[in-house]
């Protein structure tokens, strides 16, 4: 089976267009809410039948539901690695549910139900994960959106309820509202002014937790992090989430009184930085991931700091996704191992950020 | 205790390193680890399930009451000692069978057991359904006065009255 992303509204990546609120800083917004079905074991304890008979129930109910109706499906047990790989990269599906780890296997009836914002993953560690992507800083807008979604399917699925614990899941971390909401915040001002490590440690205080871009044990890239809730249990949903949305508001102003100090305080090596980070993307030959994506970090910020102009948020957004591996080696037609893809990248970057700065009227302000 | 770096603050961090075989304590103020880059939000994080995989079963063998310890669970037959391999339950019924240790984990996990969110009630008003729907309802109104929750106990109350 061969993965047809046009059959994904607007490919999947709207929550990547820099449209909402803060979205210079916050890239994006997501929920997740764990479910599984009673009377069924977990779904590392199930057999593969039992994952299809888990697959079956939960498409039947998502094709009643309205915010599903239209869904495709996409059975991810029947696609090659890299296009797995792909759905995970476009932050469709969790790199479990995409049998990235443990030497690449996939589990049988793996699926993903995808409507725009709103997405079912089955068969993952829960047998439901259901999901809300918004662009920029929307957590309410995105919480809305989802409970509409578990309504829908809990009248037409059994989940699994205790009247103490909430909402059973397979980890016990999960449990009771099941609801992970987290943000995809870029902080290169904390980390150049050195602040971050106060900042983070102090997220653990209050019951928040961080990664990197992907997720779990995932490393810091470009200065992105995600910020989420660490607890789901003892807390109502609204307070879960009122309490990451006041911490993300007084973390989105820390960043910004440390851009103020950058520009005050040192205002040559932010600026230097911060074209260096340009020029190199413009001419570069020879690109890594992980280079890019932190000369876009850089390019970011200025973005952000109004000195390049050329260069508009969207257009960073879409290059962080589509310079990934697999993007990058579905769109070129090549394997996920050719070692062309660091030239075919520095190439990518370089027409984007040529078309954009064409399109803006080229012409960078004078950094003064 | 004062912060072994600058002697000055009270020490707030403390961390566990492994040097050369030998175990030592490391104990910081926030500003002495911030400066040295301790990131610990993460590893906080992953403690209290690891730490309280490894002592389940252990520290309390035949004591227990019932000896829950040594049951698997009726419906998909997993032990505790499958838990403490792998941190995930192999069904919804384990909840029930492990109840006393899954309630000690949860509190220290998330601070509570008890459950304040969102009341799902399953599909299907058959008889049967709806009679224990007030069973478990009851059940929760009791455990929401108890934990002097009381925005949940008056919805619980209210739709109480709608199934009787
Ligand atoms: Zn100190
Ligand atoms: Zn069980």
């Amino acid at each position: 089976m061969t993965l047809d992303l046009h059959l994904l509204p607007d490919g999947g990546i709207g929550w990547a267009d820099a449209s909402g609120p803060d979205g210079h800083i916050v890239l994006s917004s997501r929920i997740r809410l764990a479910r599984n079905l009673l009377g069924m074991p977990f779904t590392i304890r199930a057999d593969a039948a039992e994952h299809e008979v888990v697959l079956d129930h939960v498409t039947a109910a998502a094709r009643e539901t309205p915010e599903l109706a239209d869904a495709p499906l996409v059975r991810v047990d029947r696609l090659e690695r890299a296009e797995r790989q792909l759905l995970y990269e476009r932050h469709l599906i969790s790199r479990e549910l995409a049998g990235l780890d443990q030497g690449g296997i996939v589990r049988r009836g793996a699926a993903l139900v995808v409507s725009g914002d709103l997405g079912v993953m089955i068969n993952e560690e829960d047998h439901l994960r259901l999901q809300s992507l918004r662009s920029g800083f929307a957590l309410p807008e995105a919480y809305a959106a989802l409970e509409r979604l578990d309504t829908g399917l809990g009248h037409r699925l059994a989940f699994a309820f205790h009247p103490e614990f909430g909402y059973l899941t397979a980890c016990p971390t999960n449990a009771g509202t099941g609801l992970r909401a987290s943000v995809l915040i870029h902080l290169p001002g904390l980390v150049l002014t050195k602040e971050i490590a106060k900042v983070l440690q102090g997220l653990s205080q209050v019951g928040l937790t961080f990664r990197g871009l992907y997720g779990e044990g995932s490393e810091v890239v470009g200065n992105f992090f995600q910020l989420s809730n660490q607890t789901t249990l003892g807390k109502s949903e609204e307070d879960l989430l009122d309490q990451l949305v006041k911490i993300v508001r007084q973390v989105i102003e820390y960043e910004e009184e440390a851009r103020r100090v950058l520009r005050r305080d040192a205002p040559a090596l932010i600026e230097d930085k911060i074209w260096r980070a340009y020029g190199l993307l413009r001419h570069a030959r020879l690109l890594s991931f992980e280079e890019g994506m932190n000369l876009l970090s850089g390019v970011r910020l200025g973005a952000g700091l109004n000195l390049i102009t050329d260069v508009g948020v969207y257009t960073l957004n879409k290059l962080m996704i589509f310079t990934q591996p697999a993007h990058l080696a579905h769109q070129s037609g090549r394997a996920l191992t050719d070692p062309d893809l660091p030239a075919l990248r520095a190439a990518f970057v370089r027409r984007l950020l040529e078309d954009d700065a064409h399109r803006r009227g080229g012409g960078a302000p004078e950094a003064t | 205790m004062q912060c072994d770096h600058c002697g000055e603050r009270p020490a707030a961090i403390h961390l566990t390193q492994i040097v050369n075989n030998a175990v030592t304590q490391v104990h910081l103020c926030e500003t002495c680890a911030a400066e040295k880059g301790v990131h610990t939000s993460a590893s906080i994080a992953k403690f209290p399930l690891s730490d309280f995989l490894a002592t389940l079963g252990k520290a309390t063998p035949k004591t227990e009451a019932g000896g829950e310890a040594a049951e698997p669970c009726s419906f998909c037959g997993a032990t505790l000692a499958d838990f403490r391999e792998t941190g995930r339950l192999g069904c919804p019924h384990c909840y029930t069978t492990f109840e006393h240790h899954l309630r000690d984990l949860l509190r220290r996990l998330h601070g509570s057991s008890q459950h304040v969110g969102e009341v799902y009630l399953p599909p299907g008003g058959g008889a049967r359904d709806a009679r224990h729907t007030l069973v478990d309802l009851r059940d929760q109104l009791r455990r929401a006065v108890e934990a002097e929750n009381f925005e949940l106990a008056a919805e619980l109350r209210d739709r109480i009255r709608v199934l009787e």
